[in-house]
């Protein structure tokens, strides 16, 4: 199996066991099978699933649920421009792709040397991904208080860790060094003083500092 | 959790990923290479602030624990070129260690 599509399998084998943590979190807080398998198939954003059944397990609201899930979907969006150019095809055939625009999957396809791996590792890691963390949710729901906390196995430090490695190749020239600095110093601004998934937008601002170094460089500009 | 609020999440995050892939990429190709450049910069970003918040937020607020010193362990392991999966394991160890150590 080539690299890329045995990293996108060890980092979706790793999501695909938080995945039961969904299912066993959505169980306990009354959701039915039926409405886990749709939210993991459908909505897939590990992030807003979390997000909306924590809110619902702590008393909240569906109002805050809907509003908290949304927020933190809201970032895939930014991640269309990264990837939307390895969608071929009808308008129809891309906005049925953008269902798998997600941070495994962006994060994949982006450290890619070439547009043929980057699809490849993109289409990859989403089947895995998908996959394992549709059977994940529905295995975690099952097995219930079987399941272990997935802290025990230090599973939540697996997904940064993870992504350190996948943000490598984005700092080789100076405008991405820029680019993460700020995005960092943003996002740790932004976590005293704004709801779940502000900070990650916000963090988006980073690029712009990033931006102008690389204006000011021309001879270092982007492979 | 009723099945009008489960439908609506799916239709809001799908929504936000097809205005990405067919919208701010339509934006992106008509603005041209400023706009380019900077779409190229969005995952040294997202992926830093991603990593900050998953390693030092708990509840909305920055808490220093165990996973600290796990994705410290994979810094070193990334920096040492370790392959993927030895980057992943190697973190996962230090954290549930260092839970471990502090729990007992």
């Amino acid at each position: 199996m080539s690299e890329h599509r045995r990293e996108g399998l060890v980092l979706s084998i790793a999501v695909g066991i938080v995945a039961m943590t969904f299912g066993v979190l959505a169980d306990a807080t009354g959701l039915s099978l039926p409405q886990i398998m749709v939210m993991s198939a459908f909505l897939f954003t590990g992030a807003s699933q979390f997000a909306a059944v924590s809110v619902i397990d702590g008393g909240g609201s569906s109002f805050a649920a809907v509003g908290s899930a949304m927020l933190l979907a809201a970032r895939n969006a930014l991640y269309g421009p990264v990837v939307s150019r390895l969608f071929r095809g009808s308008t129809f055939r891309r906005g049925l792709s953008a269902q798998f625009v997600i941070d495994e999957t962006t994060a994949m396809a982006s450290t890619q040397d070439d547009d043929a791996t980057a699809a490849d590792a993109f289409w990859w890691t989403a089947i895995w991904l998908w996959s394992l963390w549709n059977i994940g949710s529905v295995g975690g729901a099952f097995l219930g208080s079987f399941v272990a906390e997935p802290e025990t196995y230090g599973l939540d430090a697996a997904f940064p860790a993870a992504f350190i490695a996948l943000l490598v190749p984005h700092l080789r020239e100076r405008p991405g060094r820029v680019a993460s600095l700020v995005g960092g110093v943003l996002a740790i601004a932004a976590v005293p003083i704004s709801p779940a998934g502000v900070p990650l937008l916000v963090a988006a601002l980073g690029v712009v500092p990033g931006w102008l170094v690389q204006r000011r460089q021309p001879a270092e500009s982007a492979p | 959790m009723s099945w009008l609020s489960i439908w609506i999440m799916v239709a809001g995050a799908f929504g936000f990923k097809v205005l990405g892939v067919l919208g701010l990429s339509r934006v992106a190709a008509g603005a041209g290479r400023s706009f380019h450049t900077m779409t190229a910069l969005i995952p040294a970003s997202l992926f830093t602030a991603l990593i900050i918040v998953q390693t030092l937020v708990t509840d909305e607020e920055l808490v220093l624990d165990a996973r600290v010193w796990g994705v410290g362990a994979g810094i070193v392991a990334v920096w040492r070129r370790a392959p993927f999966t030895m980057v992943v394991l190697s973190t996962m160890a230090v954290t549930a260690l260092v839970r471990w150590q502090t729990l007992v």
